[in-house]
């Protein structure tokens, strides 16, 4: 069997555009709302993870645009849009 | 403000499919698109039917980018340790006009939208609609790069999150319940390769559905569809179940390991992946469609909820195309009248109902209820599985007859269950 690829090799595949700001931001005063944790197992570009303060983080680079977090967690704990336009993945095959 | 006749947001099937009859008919169109190009954000499997949709857009199949026409369907049912696989070809799917075809969006989009153009419809990519206007109540434009952009009629074909819709207050943010989200692989493979390995001739293709342990007991399953050089791999997965199902797990894992099981490795072997993508996916049937239409607006494709899980596959597509193609009539009616409001644009839902798209809607309107139920997921491909098991396993000592090894597999109590089941099976 081949190796597993890591998920940073496979969003490296992707292209994507640099945006001048983060579109999708922790809501502050959030990060260790419950709500907030589901994002951890839904992002299928596992972009959240836990810091050492058990704080969620959100590393923005690779998103997927998918909207799954925003469905997960809700606007309330998340301030999510899309990228501008012109920024972003941008997808070869979709 | 510049003013146009029609605005549509989002250049996917429903705003393109919308953008080509307007424009054909002769009404300023113009579609704004958040991407570099149409596709350029879009996911699907994907498999698209022709035949619902031929007669909405007549003339433009023939020359369609697709990928490979859909002859042979396969199932297969996944347990932890073994698999039941059921392959079905057919003659009837290899005669023109072919009734399925694997797509890729980023192809299939950018052709559509050309032909849009061609008809007169204008096109604006990389610009993201950040508000809709409204004047009493009326949705009279949208505001984009800062700009106030006026339209007789907008029509949300934003996908499935249609931040257009929110906007004009027609719906609130969505629930995870109603929602599922897809991820996939792209993998190029020779075309001489992947036709050997799959068994095909020509541009003859297979879609294949995947249920069982893959989803670890979540709503859900994989699929893979053959391109013409790549195969499309992925998986969809209920939201609600991945939040609340434990032990919880990283969705993007629940892929790796589908690819790393031994019915996977070979078919893509050697290949070469050359995208990962992922898209929310609306999945609340009937219940969960919203509002249609509103003064000055029109709703359609995912944005208006028009996704359908049907059992093992999602439809959306046929869906996406029909619904901006009877948007598009319903604006082209309220045209005649020079009335944009609600009551005139509720054209667009009684096109709709005496459409296929609202039909297949009604008709199926119990099955994410149905298939909201673990044991599709875990119990029935186990039980498959291990029964063909037990059938086809010699032993050294004597075999046992085939009635005592179902019986042994199947206990009174499951048997019940699974009636329970078979009769909530028959309202889909
Ligand atoms: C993994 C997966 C598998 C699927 N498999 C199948 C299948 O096999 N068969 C099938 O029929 N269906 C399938 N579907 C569903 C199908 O892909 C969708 O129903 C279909 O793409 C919906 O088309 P649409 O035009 O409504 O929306 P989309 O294709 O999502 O298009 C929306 C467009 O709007 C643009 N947009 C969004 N917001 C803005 C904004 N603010 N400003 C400007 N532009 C904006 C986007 O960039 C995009 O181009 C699948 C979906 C997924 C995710």
């Amino acid at each position: 069997m081949s190796e597993r690829r890591s998920m940073k090799a496979k969003l490296g595949g992707n292209v994507f555009k640099p945006d001048r700001e983060r579109h999708i931001n922790i809501k502050p005063g959030f990060e260790k709302d419950a709500r907030l944790k589901a994002a951890l197992f839904v992002c299928p570009a596992g972009l959240y993870s836990l810091n050492e303060e058990d704080e969620v983080v959100l590393d923005i680079d690779g998103c997927l645009e998918c909207g799954t977090c925003r469905i997960a967690c809700g606007t309330e704990v998340l301030d999510w849009n899309y990228p501008n336009g012109e920024a972003g993945v941008q997808f070869r095959f979709g | 403000m510049d003013k146009f006749d029609v605005i549509i947001v989002g250049a996917g099937l429903a705003g393109l499919s919308a953008a080509y009859v307007l424009a054909k008919e002769g009404i300023e169109v113009v579609i704004i698109e958040r991407g570099d190009y149409p596709g350029a954000k879009n996911v699907t499997g994907g498999r698209l039917y022709v035949n619902p949709v031929r007669q909405y857009l007549p003339d433009i199949w023939d020359d369609a980018p697709l990928e490979r026409h859909v002859t042979n369907e396969m199932v297969t049912m996944m347990s932890p340790d073994n698999s039941v696989s059921m392959r079905f070809r057919s003659d009837k799917f290899d005669q023109k006009p072919y009734h399925s075809y694997t797509v890729l969006r980023a192809t299939f989009d950018r052709w559509l939208a050309a032909q849009a153009e061609k008809a007169g419809a204008m096109l604006v990519t990389k610009n993201r609609v950040d508000d809709v206007i409204k004047e009493q109540g009326k949705v009279i434009g949208v505001v984009t790069a800062g700009e106030e952009l006026g339209a007789d009629v907008v029509v949300a074909c934003d996908g499935v999150l249609s931040f257009v819709a929110e906007k004009a207050g027609m719906i609130v943010p969505g629930q995870p319940r109603n929602f599922a989200v897809g991820l996939k692989e792209v993998i190029e493979l020779p075309r001489t390769t992947l036709e050997d390995r799959f068994g095909l001739t020509g541009d003859e293709g297979v879609a294949q559905m995947f249920m069982g342990s893959l989803t670890q007991g979540r709503f859900g399953g994989g699929f893979l569809y053959t391109n013409k050089a790549s195969v499309s791999l992925g998986m969809v997965v209920g939201i609600r179940d991945l939040i609340e199902r434990k032990p919880g797990v990283e969705v993007h894992l629940l892929l790796d390991e589908f690819k790393e099981r031994p019915e996977i490795v070979p078919l893509i072997k050697g290949g070469e992946p050359v995208e990962y993508s992922a898209h929310v996916i609306p999945e609340g049937g009937l219940a969960g469609l919203t509002p249609l239409f509103g003064d000055g607006i029109l709703v359609a494709g995912d944005a208006a909820g028009f996704s359908l899980n049907m059992g093992i596959t999602v439809r959306g597509m046929e869906f996406a195309i029909a619904s901006g193609v009877m948007a598009a009539r319903a604006i082209i009616e309220a045209r005649a009248k020079n009335d944009f409001s609600a009551s005139t644009l509720s054209c667009y839902q009684q096109f709709l109902e005496n459409s296929f798209v609202m039909k297949d809607f009604r008709t199926f309107q119990h099955t994410p209820h149905v298939l909201d139920n673990s044991r599709f997921y875990g119990y029935y491909p186990q039980f498959a599985g291990k029964l063909l098991e037990d059938l086809y396993t010699v032993d050294s000592g004597p075999k046992a007859k085939i009635s005592d090894t179902i019986r042994k597999n199947l206990s009174l109590g499951e048997s019940l269950r699974m009636g329970k089941d078979l009769l909530g099976g028959l309202k889909i």
